[in-house]
């Protein structure tokens, strides 16, 4: 019997297996893995200084939507890959919170973080970097053409003639939705609250599910009036989309960019050295460029486009509130809208 | 040791023959286990591991069915049961009829460029399904070029209003978008059942004066009643389970596979997200079922004394079917060049100059350039692991003797992929592989496989696993080709089946390996459905990096990546067609008639 050809055969099917298996990463001393939910386009320039400061730490980075990547933590929980958590809601830090997969930490310079901008443990579980709010983008090319007038406040969005015109973010898979359908229950109440979203229902044309994509489909003119935040409205602005940012009259909803130590078994001090960096001076620095609010005031001026008072354009908001009645508030809407079926015409 | 059993002679030639003869049947049998423990473990133990979750409550207590209960219970929930049969049924309906008509045509007419149109046809196979929801929206959504009637250039220029608002969002836009995914599928399989049929029934049903209707009814139906089944199946669990075209155009309009992601990812509700996995499982499995029943059932139409049918010319048959497949071919090529202009132009509808600009990808969602060639890397992966695999176990399965349960059991694992959504598959892996230990009797043992959780492999195992049934099948119908007698005459003379399988068996089938390997690079290259919850940081991916820019509102873009793709795709696709235009005067030139 020819041995060779039958250890050829044997070793060809072995290898198939064992290329599968062993293709595993192997992870160096001082790398550490973040999962964040910042946008996109903030990341690379966030991290400039960061990499100046500390070249000998190699972070890698998972960014994905508020949704993805707190399904991934959960899917996650028994074995977490994530070392630490990058500017993620505080609204879904909080369930990560209830499921006690956050490691308590207190980052040097925490004491100079405003009380509602973290966790009221000591030491925290969380943190706040900055608050992302509520903002309509209103396409004025569109608006002329269709001869609509410009929106200054929820209630107006209400007005018969936007009807089929408002497109925005669904609150069961965007956190931008979420943060806007609280925001208005605690500011109406929840009945009145509830009986707003009713004939809000009537005029909006479509859900959509990030909370980007209302205001890029306002600039694209596909719907006019896009229920997003005002970041986005102003990125959007500034690429040359014919978009005007709106901060509705009766206050917008907000919620915190956030950080934490996730719980595993082994914390790494770089990860430590992280967080200590993420609300540092040199990074708040960068985060005011991109948000009007940002967790230790830096005395940059308020980006182009935000209010120019912002926190007083901020609701008065009830975080944990909001994390709390958040599964009953998801349902409530699904009952409510979710089985609606045609898009009205 | 082959040596001596070439030199002994007598009693001790037939002696060593026998023994090996055994130690090979031994090593076969093993390979046959091999092959169904491979199967096992990367099938039946994640879909059991999914199917407990959707019987526990969130802090893992046994709640028996109340979570499916629940769903029934909830109106928005159960509705999309409804709206995901009804687009199903409807797309099917219209996608089998389009696609029986453009097969019948290219078997059955003497239309000219039936290559040409069956490459066509082929096209929307090498996208993803996303592509063809967001061509949809560049085509038909509020600033769309149909519904602006293009951007009202004919209104100005001849007075004519071609502006149409068809209210695209909701299950207008999911049913066209999965006759575009589904009609090449249908085509496909019906085009292989109208291609296998005897002349002499048509001689026979001509010689009776038959009309052409009867003729039609009861010769050309019931000859490939098994054909219009499997398509009508296949097309079915297609669109049932498909997740990119309602996720980009479906509005409002919930379907079940978009209600999986809304559970898992929008409000992290795992044990939802399984139950409603669960729910998409029943009538893709029931639908798997009945296909293989009926399948059971069909004997060999081709006998040996069968004359292959050629088609006769009809000019006005011709000339409609014609007709037909141009307007289907360039409805096609038309879809697919409104995916590349929206690609290149600046900003739509404001700017409509052409740049490369949404080739850029930078400051962009999804991961850029690195995730086109890290699925790239996959596709191939996939193609050359998944075909050594598929190949070799089909083989084991088809050729080997005895072990006659072990054998059946092995076949119906391998037939069972086909039912299972990818976003079943890819959710049950991230609960299957993930979980460090086992609670086994009361024991807590390492699982073996957490290690592949987050890497290349998980992501290449996902895809052979999800696209395996249909390679298996093309496998196993290149190998029955073959004559078993190879296999028996080899036996005898003591040569080992490995030795025939890699002097005999694979240069003969390889048209078919190369048919499996192409197969499974186009179709890695373009899913998105089961990668979506399983790629990772290091290891971004074209397909989720278009759903991510879709998502983000950077629609143009994730059109770019798209065309990226598809024009990947035909690459490989032309390069097949030259591999084995080469392989075939290789290895096939005993097809052909000996020549005198």
């Amino acid at each position: 019997m020819n041995m060779r050809r039958f250890c050829r055969f044997v070793l060809l099917w072995c290898a198939a297996v064992v290329l599968v298996a062993t293709a595993s990463t192997v992870r160096a001393a001082e790398e550490i893995l973040i999962y964040t939910a910042l946008e996109d386009d903030q990341i690379p320039r966030y991290l400039v200084p960061f990499k100046k400061e500390h070249p000998d730490i190699t972070v890698k980075i998972v960014r994905d939507s508020t949704g993805v990547v707190t399904a991934k933590l959960l899917a996650e929980k028994v074995n977490p890959q994530a070392d630490v958590v990058w500017g993620l809601a505080a609204t879904t830090l909080l369930v990560l919170d209830q499921e006690g997969m956050l490691a308590p930490y207190a980052p040097k310079g925490v004491e100079k973080v405003a009380p509602q901008f973290k966790d009221s443990r000591n030491p925290p579980q969380w943190v706040g970097i900055d608050a992302w709010m509520t903002g309509f983008c209103v396409n004025t090319v569109e608006l002329k053409a269709k001869n609509l007038p410009m929106p200054a406040s929820y209630a107006d969005l209400l007005k018969p003639v936007y009807k089929g015109h408002l497109v925005m973010p669904n609150p069961a898979s965007s956190g931008t939705g979420f943060l806007t359908v609280s925001a208005l229950l605690q500011l109406m109440g929840e009945q009145k609250g509830w009986e707003y979203l009713d004939k809000l229902h009537q005029n909006m044309a479509l859900y959509v599910h990030s909370g980007s994509k209302p205001c890029k489909q306002a600039g694209a003119g596909e719907f006019p009036i896009g229920i997003s935040f005002g970041y986005r409205g102003i990125q959007e602005k500034g690429r040359g989309a014919p978009i005007e940012t709106i901060f509705p009259k009766e206050g917008s909803g907000w919620d915190l960019e956030a950080n934490s130590l996730m719980k595993k078994s082994n914390i790494k001090p770089a990860a430590k050295t992280f967080l200590d960096w993420a609300i540092s001076a040199s990074a708040m620095k960068e985060y005011a460029k991109s948000y009007a609010v940002v967790a230790i005031p830096t005395g940059e001026p308020i980006p182009e486009g935000f209010p120019r008072e912002p926190l007083k354009q901020m609701i008065k908001n009830d975080l944990s509130w909001a994390a709390k009645n958040r599964a009953r508030i998801l349902e409530e809407w699904e009952k409510r809208y979710g089985a609606k079926n045609e898009p009205k015409k | 040791m082959a040596d001596t059993v070439i030199h002994s002679t007598g009693p001790a030639r037939v002696r060593s023959i026998l023994d090996a003869v055994d130690l090979h049947q031994w090593l076969m049998r093993g390979m046959i286990l091999l092959a169904c423990l491979w199967m096992a473990v990367m099938v039946v133990l994640p879909l059991l591991q999914l199917l407990s979750k959707s019987l526990v409550d969130h802090d893992g207590a046994f709640v028996g069915l109340a979570n499916f209960i629940h769903y029934f219970r909830t109106p928005a929930l159960s509705m999309s049961l409804y709206n995901s049969l009804f687009v199903s049924v409807v797309t099917t309906a219209i996608s089998v009829m389009l696609g029986f008509l453009y097969a019948y045509a290219l078997t059955r007419t003497t239309i000219p460029g039936k290559a040409v149109f069956r490459g066509i046809a082929l096209l929307p196979l090498f996208s993803p399904t996303l592509l063809n929801g967001i061509t949809l929206v560049y085509l038909f959504g509020k600033k769309g070029l149909i519904t602006t009637g293009f951007f009202g250039y004919f209104e100005k220029s001849a007075g004519i209003t071609l502006a149409a608002d068809i209210g695209l969002y909701g299950a207008v836009g999911i049913v066209i978008a999965e006759v575009f995914y589904v009609f090449p599928q249908a085509m496909l399989i019906l085009s292989i059942a109208l291609s296998m049929t005897d002349a002499r029934l048509y001689e026979a049903s001509d010689s009776l004066r038959a009309s052409n209707v009867r003729t039609f009814l009861t010769v050309t139906i019931p000859g490939i009643k098994f054909g219009l089944m499997s398509a009508t199946f296949v097309s079915f669990i297609l669109c049932f389970t498909d997740f990119g075209a309602p996720k980009v155009v479906g509005g409002n309009y919930n379907v079940l596979a978009t209600d999986i992601y809304k559970q898992v990812i929008g409000q992290q509700n795992f044990v939802m997200g399984a139950t409603v996995s669960v729910v998409l499982l029943i009538p893709t499995v029931i639908a798997f079922l009945l296909d293989r029943i009926s399948q059971r059932k069909q004997v060999a139409l081709i006998a040996a004394k069968s004359v292959p049918l050629t088609p006769k010319r009809h000019p006005v048959r011709d000339g409609v079917f014609l007709a037909y497949c141009s307007i289907i071919a360039l409805l096609l090529v038309a879809f697919l060049a409104t995916a590349v202009y929206a690609s290149l132009v600046r900003v739509w509808p404001y700017d409509l100059s052409l740049s490369l600009k949404n080739y850029n990808f930078r400051n962009m969602g999804g991961g850029g350039y690195p995730a086109f060639f890290n699925s790239i890397r996959m596709a191939f992966y996939s193609s050359v692991i998944g075909t050594v695999i598929t190949f070799a176990s089909a083989y084991l399965i088809e050729k080997s003797k005895g072990m006659f349960l072990l054998r059946q059991g092995a076949y119906f694992l391998s037939m069972l992929p086909l039912a299972l959504p990818g976003l079943v598959i890819g959710l049950s892996y991230i609960f299957f592989f993930n979980q460090p230990t086992w609670a086994l009797l009361g024991l807590e043992v390492r699982n073996p496989f957490n290690a592949l959780y987050g890497t290349m492999a998980i992501l290449v195992i996902s895809n052979i696993v999800h696209f395996y049934t249909v390679s298996f099948l093309t496998a196993t119908t290149a190998l029955k080709q073959l004559d078993k007698e190879f296999e028996a005459v080899s036996e005898s003379l003591g040569v080992p089946f490995y030795k025939t399988f890699f002097r005999v068996t694979v240069p003969v089938c390889m048209p078919a390996i190369l048919e499996i390997g192409m197969y499974y690079f186009v179709n890695s290259m373009a899913t998105l459905s089961a990668v979506i919850f399983l790629y990772s940081a290091d290891i971004p991916l074209a397909s989720v990096a278009v759903a991510n820019m879709d998502d983000a509102g950077d629609v143009a873009p994730a059109a770019a990546m798209s065309v990226l793709i598809v024009l990947t795709n035909i690459t490989a696709r032309l390069l097949y067609g030259l591999m084995t235009r080469g392989v075939h005067q290789r290895t096939q030139a005993w097809t052909r008639p000996v020549s005198t």
